[in-house]
Order: C-alpha cells, then sequence, then structure tokens
C-alpha cells in the first residue's frame, strides 16, 4: 500500500514537527488571516509571507519542491476566479487571487505536512470543532487506505484477465461501475463490522481522549512569533 | 463448577432470513479452551456474536451467571473481549496505543490508567515498540497482535477469537497460538486451522447447519471428523 506523500512528512522529526497542534493551527490561522486580507497590489508584503512559509518548510525539513507542487492543487480553482477578474479588466486583482490562494494553500500544506491528522483533530477538537464532525473525519482517512487498496486489488485482479477500468471503451465503464458498486457494498458491511467491534469493546456513543495534548514554551513561542510575524506583515 | 457461558435452545434468524442457529446448547468453564470448528456458514460466527450481546436470538444465553438483557451488556462486555476476523474492522483509532485504550476509557478508568493498561496489553503481545503507529502502517501479524491488545486491555475473563489465524503466514501463527497459550483466560477459537486448534485448544465442538453436531477432545474429533488434511479420517465403529 501507497501512503500519502503528506502522511509521511507528517510523521518526520523537527522542531515544527515536536510543536503542539493547537499552536501550529494558531500560527496557520494568524498566516491565512493576514494572508487574505492583504489588499491587492503589494508583492513585497506577499514576498514577505512567502518567505515566512519557506522559513517553515526549511525549518521542517520538508522537501521545497515537493511543497511547492503540492500547494500548486489550488490553482484550477483559484485559476477561474484570476481568470474572470483579468476579463473584468482588473489584472492586479486577478494576479492577486492567485498568488494569495497559492500562498494560502501552501500554509496548509506545511501544516498538514508537519502535523499528523491524529494530532490535527486533536487540535481542532481543543479549539470546540464539533466532535462528531471528528470522528467522521478521523473514520473516513483511516478507511480511506483500506478502501484504496481493496480498489487496488480489484484493478489487478481485472487487470490480471486482460480486462481494466479504461473508460475508452463501454466494457472498461461497466467494469468501473461494478467495482465502485461492490467497493460501496463491501463498505457498508466494513461500517456494520466495526460499529460491532467497537459495541464490544464498550463503546456507549462517544470517543474518550488517550491523552490530552500539552501546550509547552516552545508552542507559545510559535504561535506568538508566528502570528506577530503575519500581523507585522499586515500592517507594514 | 459453575460455567461461564451457559448457553440453551438458542435460536437466531437474521431479518426474514432462514434460521442460522438451530437449538445451540453449550458450556464453557472456567481455564477451559475450547475450538469451535465447522464449515462455513455453519453458524459458528453468528453463534459468538451472542456471546456479548451482539447479537440476540431467542433462548438462554448467561455469561458469568448473567443473561445478556440490555441492563447486563455493560458488564457482559467487560468479560468477554472478542477478537474479530479482520483486524482493520478492529483497529479503528488513529494510533496504535489509542486503539488499545479505547476499550478501558470505555470501562471508565481515567486517561493514565487506562493507558497503563493499553501499555501492559501491548507489552503482552510484543507490540510495545509500535504504540504510535497508525494501524495502515502495520503488518498482517502485527495488525492481529495490536487488535489483540485491544481486546486484553479490558481484561477480559473470557477470550472469543475469530478466525485468529486469518491473514498469518505460518510463524505469525505459532506466535499467536504460544502467546494464547499464555494467556490465563477460558478461550473460545472459532477456526478451519486444525494444527492451530490442536495447539491451542484441549476441547473442540463440531458446528453444522445452526447446529452443535459432535464434540469431544481436540484432536480426537479432528481426526474423527477428518477435519485435518494431513491425518487420513478415523474409521468408522463398527
Amino acid at each position: 500500500m501507497r501512503h500519502l506523500v503528506l502522511e509521511d512528512w507528517s510523521r518526520k522529526e523537527s522542531w515544527l514537527h515536536a510543536r503542539d497542534p493547537r499552536a501550529k493551527l494558531m500560527a496557520a490561522v494568524a498566516l491565512l488571516l493576514a494572508i487574505g486580507t492583504s489588499p491587492a497590489g503589494s508583492p513585497s508584503r506577499l514576498a514577505g509571507y512567502a518567505l515566512l512559509l519557506l522559513a517553515g518548510v526549511i525549518i521542517a525539513d520538508l522537501p521545497v519542491r515537493g511543497v511547492w507542487l503540492r500547494a500548486c492543487v489550488v490553482l484550477p480553482f483559484a485559476g477561474v476566479f484570476g481568470v474572470l477578474a483579468w476579463l473584468a479588466g482588473e489584472p492586479g486583482r486577478a494576479a492577486a487571487v492567485g498568488v494569495k490562494s497559492y500562498l494560502s494553500a501552501w500554509t496548509l500544506v506545511l501544516l498538514a505536512a508537519t502535523t499528523p491528522l491524529p494530532a490535527l483533530l486533536r487540535g481542532l477538537a481543543s479549539f470546540g470543532v464539533p466532535r462528531f464532525l471528528l470522528i467522521v473525519i478521523q473514520l473516513l482517512y483511516r478507511y480511506l487506505f483500506v478502501i484504496a487498496e481493496q480498489a487496488h486489488h480489484m484493478r489487478l485482479a481485472a487487470a490480471s484477465r486482460g480486462g481494466g477500468f479504461r473508460l475508452r471503451s463501454r466494457q472498461g465503464w461497466r467494469a468501473g461501475a461494478g467495482a465502485v458498486a461492490t467497493l460501496f457494498a463491501r463498505s457498508h458491511a466494513r461500517a456494520e463490522a466495526i460499529h460491532r467491534a467497537m459495541l464490544a469493546r464498550g463503546y456507549r456513543g462517544e470517543f474518550p481522549l488517550a491523552s490530552p495534548p500539552r501546550f509547552g514554551l516552545g508552542d507559545a513561542l510559535l504561535s506568538l512569533w508566528a502570528s506577530a510575524a503575519a500581523a507585522a506583515l499586515r500592517l507594514a | 463448577m459453575e460455567p461461564l457461558i451457559e448457553v440453551q435452545g438458542l435460536h437466531f434468524r437474521y431479518d426474514s432470513g432462514p434460521e442460522v442457529l438451530r437449538g445451540v446448547n453449550f458450556r464453557l468453564f472456567p481455564g477451559e479452551s475450547v475450538a469451535l470448528l465447522g464449515p462455513n456458514g455453519s453458524g459458528k460466527t453468528t453463534f459468538v456474536l451472542h456471546l456479548n450481546g451482539l447479537l440476540r436470538g431467542e433462548g438462554l444465553v448467561r455469561v458469568c451467571g448473567l443473561p445478556t438483557r440490555p441492563e447486563h451488556l455493560p458488564s457482559i462486555r467487560r468479560k468477554v473481549g472478542i477478537l474479530f476476523q479482520d483486524p482493520d474492522e478492529q483497529l479503528f483509532m488513529p494510533t496504535v496505543l489509542e486503539d488499545a485504550a479505547f476499550g478501558p476509557l470505555n470501562l471508565g478508568l481515567d486517561p493514565p490508567r487506562a493507558l497503563h493498561a493499553a501499555q501492559e496489553a501491548l507489552a503482552l503481545t510484543g507490540m510495545s515498540a509500535a504504540w504510535h503507529k497508525a494501524p495502515y502502517h502495520l503488518s498482517a501479524g502485527e495488525k492481529r497482535r495490536a487488535a489483540l491488545a485491544g481486546v486484553l486491555a479490558m481484561r477480559p475473563e473470557i477470550l472469543v477469537l475469530d478466525e485468529p489465524t486469518t491473514y498469518l503466514d505460518p510463524p505469525g501463527r505459532r506466535e499467536l497460538a504460544d502467546l494464547l497459550r499464555r494467556l490465563p483466560q477460558a478461550k473460545l477459537v472459532v477456526t478451519h486451522d486444525a494444527t492451530f486448534a490442536c495447539a491451542t485448544t484441549t476441547r473442540a465442538v463440531f458446528f453444522r447447519e445452526g447446529r452443535i453436531e459432535s464434540e469431544g477432545p481436540t484432536a480426537e474429533l479432528i481426526r474423527r471428523l477428518g477435519w485435518d488434511e494431513r491425518l487420513p479420517p478415523a474409521e468408522p465403529a463398527p
């Protein structure tokens, strides 16, 4: 099973990785607010945010190019709004939409690449995000890998019999649709089995927390320093 | 001696389907290890799901003297630990340690005591070093041991293991058999693996079409039924 690159990055060891998820969440929110509210036509300010993020990537010992590439995921969506602004005769705003969206995505990639999802969810829980929503995300993330592995096995099985889920042929569409239906049915059955396994271990509708996170001096420093830097750039 | 588990005349059907259990009578005594053998679809898994109230049919099911009525289920689920066939269905928490602590926390232990119980169980199953790992980073054998740790952390009096050797290679099966022999709990092992059944249990019951068809000492029953492909079936008595 191939794991997500971000998942592997999030398990690395660095000063930034070791920080409490709440500190990283606070820093990320401060940076996102500063980026989002920066007016168009301030390239030096946007360059300042980029330098901050670059420092984060270097401190976390992440591959710079890999992080840049992953942040590009937002560009197709931002591009639509950029083109609309361009057509409306506002090229400056079009560029700002693209750059700000890219910097925001970079912030989130850095957050996800330095914080394993379980820790991130714990951090969100302590900020009052509904537990039910977090449990759904947690289970979805946990079983995404299992379902992806099943899909991979089904694709191999189809390929080994000379078929596949190629969408160029009618047969490929039929096979793909059948595979999706099978995955859905299996996932439904698995959900029931997971619920049974939870009940068997005393589940009564709540996911108790085993280890509440601890907020130390380094965590306070990170959140304060990142927030101050973002605010200083925004107000400069 | 009072039985830990007592089942009398248990009948069960899923919704309006055919009857899956058709009058099962069974007893498990303290310290016993019993194998549940039988062909696929004979009702073994359905039967064990009754033992901590996950399914409820007609008839009597009593665990440590308590009938499996809703008011007794929290106590019964503390006493009966079930290891399910697919460990991916049992390891639903983000990390191995959190998963092992899930049961103790549900029992009402405070987090430090729950974590202590989880760490003890992980040590018992040889999974201490993997406490921080996500379940999808584990091998099949590690998943099985992590799932067993989650059950043992609740300190059950009875262990029910549903096809515990599925996905395990021969060394993994041997390790699991060694581990089970060291555990003091009474055990009920659903398995198709005759070697594993002989290694871990002393008595066996054979399910067929929702009933217990025969029972006896494990090795003898397996031989009598021709259930071990390495051994020729015993000659029928004249």
